[in-house]
């Protein structure tokens, strides 16, 4: 659907006299944008709100001054972005923003890419007229990776509008500081902008909104990318290295399905060692956002790999008896096809336990609807979507890029949402007032996507068995209800004092009994929500609304039923105006499932590829063969957004690949990168060399990185789906295989940035009544783990992370990502 | 200044003025009778009198003016640019240079680095810092550059040794810390010109 790009409508608009075409609807800041031009503006960012507090857009728009962040493109509209009074303003602004800001610019991290230093020198601040006392303001870690300098701050409130409109943490606010009060001189004097900003800057500073000095967030960064000024960075990062210093290298993150772009920015490791060294990861914020993964998973390179011949060839004989290469999806599109090459001509079996489920799924997807991909992405549904459902997906976990989006549709298109889980979650309802969050119980998705179909679907289009099936949960009850109801009554009441009859009317309270129908859904009640008050709720969410968008994830692609939820969904695309979109479990996922053929299981001799095996390649240094990590090697990855995105390698790698192994063992090209064009055009891939693939966004944010697979339409019939057994929920202790929030993989695990432990992650309540330290006992084994709290967790259902392969967590889980447990304390 | 003096590059129209040396001796016995005359004349001891006259003044006038180098060297000018110095702050003690990074970027040879890092008084300190005087051209970029007159050019000129690199750690070149009483203030490049305080703006100040 979203595949036909909707077209919208333009509009001609003039800026200092020359004629640009813009979006309706969209501000003028973002036009100009668009349209390549500069208008000075600090406090703004492209996908967020406009939050006004540094008021330096001031525009003047058909003989009126405007700010370009929060005033809309009109038909014909004339823009000026400079006059007198209006650069009389931003200098004001400019001077005052410099007011007390430290001059030791030399130590500031941010120096050289500093926006207040651009400004400054930009608006010609050569003088300073403005003056008053400056408040002491102490340096605080926020968390385990946000360092904050509230000196440097200009409180732009740049980070607590991404935190709110985008990440959805909302983690940090303003609060007051307590600084001197402005010479009351200052409002007659000074132009009426500037003074208004400064008397709120000169009262705020940024804190973590939870009211303690920690912010407890999910340490995803991004208020770092986005401080124009030095007042946040990395914890990590502080006084190492200057901007100008490092090397920026385009890449793609690696970790979770998102595709984020990223840069890697590298200098030499110190004055002895001069290897080069990732110091930090960078992004372009206006365009993309990214997770803790993302940002502080960046060094966990193979540093120690060396061309060890013997290890060479041992792996060459290893895979000359292998039966079975198990691998995950931290591989690139190369590397896969590669795998799958060797498949054919050496009959092996590939096992992927993280992606074979993803791949059924997909084809029965593609069986049900005909598409052979889903129909959205999450930047399509920032971008237009204003209802959005998410189903079997543990957002703040599983796909940052589906939260984001899910947070971002509220916040900025006055979105509503639905959010079903087994797992209770507070930071979702936080999204926005009208997200709806169902709490089910485990087996009960079929009956989420079933509400979805009673809720969106046009009915005339649905199979008359599923219609009945639905109606059948509806029951309509009479109840008797009692009512206060208020009445006059009239009396006759004889004055004293006159003698005389007098009417006087009196109020009396009544209660009433009253008969009612009710009807009730019993589908909300089973899903965990409250029928009576559902209705008026989803009236309310729906008012308005025009765009539908649907977020699947991880935990149908591992549902006992999984072929008849992608029924469901594609009955669900083919009946309601939804858009889809659907998660891959991790990194390149995606790629794998298109490229690969998957087996079912493994067997006999096996080769690990960063997995257990009985040989075992590694990118992480500790295996019988070393290989590129992902931050060392060249090479395509697909992600969420079903795009082929090229990255780079950041640091030297100086051992064997597995081309080279290829080499050997049936012919390869000289360069992995050379697989890059083989890739099967079949699945959506496009014959396009590596260099070819273009690594940008235009200034309007369109994503040019790579390009889009293509995919395939088939016109089907509607599928034929089953009912759901209801009575088929997991019972007792269960366990919900989901992985801390910047957790995905070793290779995150390995990064010194990230610290989630690879333990139990419970409620509050569960984890103090089961302890410290808990052996979780599987049918077919067990592992024993720390307990720990997750504040932001509700419920029985306790998570058990798979991010360390050696674990064999998914063994442990088999088919499902829920499985009924015995938790023994330890 | 007007640069057209520097633009005449035609000599032969500038104002010179011809010395009387006479005429050239046109044949070969005017040249024999002119060597004769001068090898007579006695203008030899004139010469070798002068020289004399001031062997003797330096001998016994007290007047030498050989310098007995390596025991004795001549001043140099402050603008002379020979080994690096990092300086301390008279008052603390503490290296002036803060980290910035400029010197590393401006050097035109890049043969400066450094390691810096958060410190425990949650300032940015200079973990590490070299040049490699193998690269140095001496251009007093860094110098210049310096906000804090950290680095600067000393007065060592003498790089003779075994190996550069003896020269080339921040501990080589920095004052000792024993010696901060001797420490030179620097008028080469990038020193504060006399009259910097006419030329800058003051901000005010709410104190």
């Amino acid at each position: 659907m979203s595949e036909v790009q909707t077209v919208d409508t333009m509009i001609t608009i003039k800026i200092d006299g020359i004629e640009y075409k813009a979006k309706e609807g969209e501000y003028i800041l973002n036009a100009a944008r668009a349209n390549d031009i500069f208008i000075p503006a600090i406090c703004y960012l492209t996908r967020c709100s406009p939050t006004l507090a540094c008021r330096i857009c001031l525009v003047e728009a058909d003989g009126k001054q405007v700010y370009a962040c929060n005033a809309k493109v009109k038909e014909g509209m004339e823009v000026t972005i400079d006059t007198p009074t209006i650069l009389e303003e931003r200098r004001a602004i400019m001077e005052v923003y410099d007011v007390n800001h430290p001059l030791q610019c030399g130590v500031c991290d941010k120096s050289g890419e500093c926006e207040l230093q651009n400004y400054t020198l930009e608006l010609g601040i050569d003088s300073q007229s403005y003056m008053i006392p400056d408040t002491k303001r102490e340096t605080t870690n926020w968390s385990s990776v946000l360092h904050y300098d509230p000196g440097l701050c200009i409180v732009c409130e740049r980070c607590t509008t991404v935190c709110k409109d985008m990440i959805g943490d909302s983690a940090i606010t303003t609060v007051k500081r307590g600084g001197a009060e402005l010479d009351k001189g200052y409002k007659e004097s000074m132009p009426k902008d500037a003074y208004a900003m400064w008397n709120k800057l000169q009262k705020s500073v940024i804190a973590p909104s939870n009211g303690t000095g920690e912010t407890n967030c999910s340490d995803c960064g991004e208020c770092i990318a986005v401080c124009p000024v030095g007042a946040l960075a990395s914890r990590d990062f502080v006084y190492t290295s200057n901007a100008w210093d490092l090397k920026r290298i385009p890449a793609v993150a690696a970790h979770s399905s998102d595709g984020a772009q990223i840069y890697y920015e590298v200098k030499p490791t110190s004055i002895t060692d001069r290897t080069e060294k990732i110091y930090r990861i960078t992004n372009e914020w206006n365009y993309v956002s990214l997770d803790g993964s993302a940002r502080f998973a960046y060094d966990f390179q193979n540093t120690t790999a060396t061309k060890d011949k013997a290890a060479f060839d041992a792996a060459i004989e290893a895979f000359k008896k292998a039966e079975t290469v198990r691998f995950n999806a931290m591989i690139t599109n190369e590397e896969a096809m590669m795998l799958q090459t060797l498949k054919e001509k050496m009959g092996f079996k590939l096992y992927n336990p993280e992606v074979k489920a993803f791949q059924t799924f997909l084809n029965h997807y593609k069986a049900a609807s005909g598409n052979s991909l889903w129909t959205t992405d999450t930047d399509a549904i920032m971008k237009k979507s204003d209802f959005v459902i998410s189903i079997g997906a543990a957002l703040r976990n599983d796909s940052p890029a589906m939260k984001y989006a899910f947070n971002n549709v509220q916040k900025m298109n006055k979105g509503a949402g639905l959010y079903f889980h087994p797992v209770g979650d507070t930071l979702i309802p936080t999204f926005g007032k009208t997200v709806e969050v169902f709490t089910h119980k485990v087996g009960h998705e079929e009956l989420a996507l079933y509400l979805v179909l009673d809720l969106f679907a046009d009915k005339e289009k649905l199979p008359s068995n599923v219609k009945e099936y639905i109606e059948s949960f509806k029951k309509s009850e009479t109840k008797t209800i009692t009512e206060k109801v208020e009445k006059t009554i009239k009396e006759m009441v004889l004055n004293e004092e006159t003698g005389e009859e007098e009417e006087v009317s009196k109020k009396v309270k009544e209660e009433v009994e009253k008969e009612i129908t009710v009807s009730t859904n019993g589908l909300v009640d089973l899903l965990g929500g409250d029928s009576a008050t559902f209705e008026d709720t989803f009236a309310k969410m729906m008012k308005k609304k025009e765009n539908f968008s649907m977020m699947l994830g991880e935990d149908l692609y591992y549902h006992e039923k999984a072929e008849n939820i992608a029924k469901l969904v594609a009955l669900v695309e083919a009946t309601c105006d939804i858009d889809v979109v659907m998660t891959p479990p991790k990194s390149n996922a995606l790629g794998v499932a298109l490229i690969c053929e998957l087996d079912d299981a493994q067997s006999g001799y096996t080769i690990g590829y960063n997995e257990n095996g009985d040989f075992r390649l590694s990118a992480l240094g500790d295996g019988d063969l070393d290989m590129p990590a992902m931050n060392q090697q060249e090479g395509t990855l697909c992600n969420i957004g079903k795009r082929v995105l090229p990255t780079n390698a950041a640091v030297e790698y100086e051992g064997y690949e597995l081309n080279d192994l290829m080499k050997v063992l049936v012919g390869a090209p000289e360069l992995t990168i050379d697989w890059t064009q083989t890739l099967p055009t079949n699945r959506g891939f496009k014959s396009i060399a590596f260099d070819d693939l273009p690594n940008s966004f235009d200034n309007d944010g369109t994503d040019n990185r790579g390009y889009r697979l293509e995919i395939s339409n088939v016109e089907t019939e509607l599928p034929e789906i089953s009912k759901c057994d209801e009575d088929a929920v997991l019972e007792g202790d269960i366990a919900y295989r989901c992985n801390p929030a910047r957790q995905f993989n070793d290779f995150t695990d390995k990064s010194h940035e990230i610290f989630e432990a690879f333990a139990l992650y419970a409620s509050t309540e569960k984890a103090a009544s089961l302890g410290e330290k808990v052996e979780v006992v599987f049918d077919n084994g067990s592992i024993t783990l720390d307990v720990i709290a997750d504040e932001k967790m509700t419920g029985d259902i306790v998570k058990v992370p798979d991010f360390k392969a050696a674990q064999g967590v998914y063994d442990l889980f088999g088919t499902s990502r829920y499985k009924t447990v015995t938790l023994r304390k330890v | 200044m007007s640069l057209e003096q520097f633009k005449n590059r035609n000599i032969g129209t500038q104002n010179y003025v011809a010395l009387d040396v006479g005429k050239p001796p046109k044949s070969g016995l005017c040249q024999f009778k002119q060597v004769v005359k001068r090898t007579f004349k006695g203008e030899l001891f004139v010469g070798l009198w002068v020289t004399m006259k001031a062997m003797l003044k330096a001998l016994f006038g007290g007047d030498m003016h050989t310098i007995q180098y390596p025991f004795e060297k001549l001043p140099i000018s402050p603008r002379y640019r020979a080994i690096h110095d990092m300086l301390r702050l008279l008052e603390s003690g503490n290296y002036r240079c803060i980290g910035c990074g400029l010197c590393e970027k401006i050097c035109i040879s890049n043969c400066i680095s450094m390691d810096t890092r958060y410190d425990e008084n949650q300032r940015k300190e200079v973990s590490e810092y070299t040049i490699n005087f193998g690269r140095c051209i001496f251009c007093g970029y860094c110098a210049e550059v310096c906000p804090e007159l950290a680095i600067v050019h000393g007065p060592r000129y003498e790089n003779a040794s075994e190996q550069r690199a003896g020269y080339s750690l921040f501990e080589d070149m920095l004052t000792p810390i024993d010696k901060l009483n001797l420490q030179q203030e620097y008028d080469g490049f990038g020193a504060v010109s006399p009259n910097a305080d006419e030329n800058i703006k003051k901000t005010p100040l709410a104190y």
